[in-house]
């Protein structure tokens, strides 16, 4: 059934236990982003340890696909240098834009390969973006202030 | 044409619409519950669209040739037949791209008379004044103003809701002032199918002299409608959301006020007499068409007006209100579901909007989708109103004509189904 294939067991469990989640102090930038068709919101703050991601924290209204997909950010780039976790940005970007054409690397995008289903229905890209979105905007705010 | 008061022979009328019998999501039957954003179009209207382009197809008003008088006919004899359907006179009809220009027409041609002559006057908008608009609107009928206001000065002001969604009328008089020019509000919310009282708010703006702009987008096109009767100065609608062509809206004016308004989009067409110096304008509707004007489309609306006249909007009314109250009931049968707006049918059109907790509406959507559901979700571009409603979204059931019960509880079942998807029932 084409449902399970897009909301794989990886993102229901991401949806309903999140990880990382919960706004924390200290931080470095905070951005807000909101998808305008459907006012899906997140709230995401990044704390820089010199080229090190040491902490992401978010709150945020959204679908499971939003929530899930924010969840797993926190796991591929919390702990890691920010081009590392940039280049695992643009795969799951990447990903996300395939229309179901790519096969992920389970090694750079771990959970994210879940998503691989998502990619097919063009209306819900943004939603798997939106967090991502979020963690480029703070992280770019954080370097711009530092 | 007279009907009688026998209900609608569905059935027989999807028929018509080809669209209705094709699959989606792996040989899913469609069931179309998104007409609010669109509906589909009957063959009747497919067909006329293909005749006149294959017939009679020619640039409007320009040239003297056989087919440009046989094209100007029948783009000028759909406007006499939409008019009539609308109760209006054939010049109080500008077609328009669609309803959000029409929209825009009033708004910034309100902002230009200004700086044009005396007639304009009665439309000129400044710091001090006021501009009032309510929660229920549809970002077409909010934002124009929002930008309206910020230009001139004007203060915008807004009737609230109650919290079942309907407009709060309590204090009328404390939002309609004598400084206010302009009312600008929804005929039915196109979130909550509210239907609101225009003799009400009429009367109000009347009393303060100011003008009245109303959204008819979801009203027209389910309801028999009468601009006159209605006394509204100002009325925008869509042809896509009444088994017409995309790329067509119509614009309603007064023809007192039309023939005072100065233009919003300038060039072809729109002029009376051009110099270098400058120019003079062409009386409406012609004043408010500038360029080359949609052609097919506008043949392709006035088939649609045939269409829906043929049916009889009242059935379409009344067979609408049933699928209304089944929803209501199918719905509210459901632990977990939150009704968004009134829990009844009084005083509403054929939208109703829910929650499902622990099911955001987008994943209540795809769970529809992949059972052939068609919804729409998010915020309807009714932002406002989710908010005062509290709700971040919504799922939005929306009826029309070929709907059936059937499909009413092929919307209930799915429902069930996105809870249990989610593990919520």
């Amino acid at each position: 059934m084409q449902l399970q294939q897009m909301y794989q067991e990886i993102i229901l469990d991401h949806y309903k236990n999140p990880h990382g989640r919960g706004l924390r102090d200290p931080f470095d930038a905070e951005s807000f982003q909101v998808n305008p068709t459907c006012g899906d919101e997140v709230t995401l703050r990044v704390k820089l340890d010199g080229e090190i991601v040491s902490d992401v924290s978010y709150d945020g209204q959204g679908c499971s696909i939003s929530q899930a997909s924010t969840s797993v950010l926190t796991d591929l780039v919390v702990g890691r240098p920010v081009g590392e976790a940039f280049k695992k940005m643009d795969a799951f970007v990447e990903l996300m834009q395939s229309r179901g054409q790519i096969e992920p690397d389970e090694d750079v995008l771990e959970d994210g390969i879940a998503f691989a289903g998502v990619s097919k229905y063009p209306a819900r890209v943004k939603c798997a973006l939106l967090g991502w979105m979020a963690f480029k905007d703070a992280v770019a705010r954080s370097q711009g202030a530092a | 044409m007279t009907t009688t008061a026998a209900p609608l022979d569905v059935t027989a009328l999807r028929a018509d619409f080809p669209i209705l019998s094709r699959t989606v999501r792996d040989g899913k039957r469609l069931v179309y519950l998104d007409s609010g954003a669109t509906s589909q179009r009957p063959t009747q209207v497919l067909d006329a669209e293909r005749a006149f382009l294959e017939r009679h197809n020619a640039a409007v008003h320009r040239g003297a040739h056989q087919l440009a008088e046989e094209a100007t006919d029948e783009y000028e004899g759909a406007r006499q037949r939409i008019a009539d359907f609308v109760g209006a006179d054939f010049g109080e009809l500008v077609f328009t791209k669609n309803a959000t220009e029409g929209f825009n027409l009033v708004a910034y041609a309100m902002g230009n008379a200004a700086t044009s002559g005396p007639e304009a006057a009665r439309f000129v908008v400044g710091p001090g004044d006021e501009i009032v608009v309510t929660e229920m609107e549809h970002h077409a009928n909010l934002v124009p103003w929002q930008q309206l206001a910020a230009r001139t000065g004007a203060t915008l002001k807004w009737f609230k809701l109650t919290p079942d969604g309907r407009l709060d009328l309590s204090d009328v008089d404390s939002v309609i002032t004598p400084r206010t020019k302009v009312v600008a509000f929804t005929h039915q919310s196109n979130v909550t199918g509210v239907i609101n009282p225009v003799d009400v708010l009429v009367a109000a703006a009347r009393k303060v002299g100011a003008l009245t702009v109303l959204d008819a987008c979801q009203s027209v096109p389910h309801s028999p409608v009468n601009f006159r009767k209605l006394g509204v100065d100002f009325a925008s609608f869509s042809g896509h959301k009444m088994l017409g062509p995309s790329g067509i809206g119509v614009l309603y004016g007064r023809r007192e006020l039309l023939e005072a308004l100065p233009p919003f989009i300038t060039g072809g067409s729109m002029i009376e007499l051009v110099k270098m110096e400058g120019s003079t304008f062409a009386p409406p509707p012609a004043r408010f068409e500038a360029g080359s004007p949609m052609t097919s489309q506008a043949v392709g609306l006035g088939a649609a007006v045939d269409y829906l006249s043929v049916v009889g909007i009242e059935r379409i009314n009344a067979h609408e209100h049933d699928l209304t109250v089944a929803a209501l009931e199918g719905l509210s049968s459901v632990k977990g579901v939150r009704l968004i707006g009134p829990s009844d049918a009084v005083n509403r059109g054929g939208a109703v909007p829910f929650e499902i907790e622990g099911v955001h509406p987008h994943d209540a959507g795809q769970v529809l989708d992949s059972l052939g559901i068609a919804v729409r979700v998010g915020h309807h571009c009714a932002w406002p109103l989710h908010r005062c409603l509290n709700a971040q979204s919504s799922v939005r059931a929306t009826f029309y004509l070929y709907n059936t019960l059937d499909e009413v509880d092929a919307l209930v079942d799915g429902v069930r189904e996105a809870q249990k998807f989610f593990g919520v029932a």
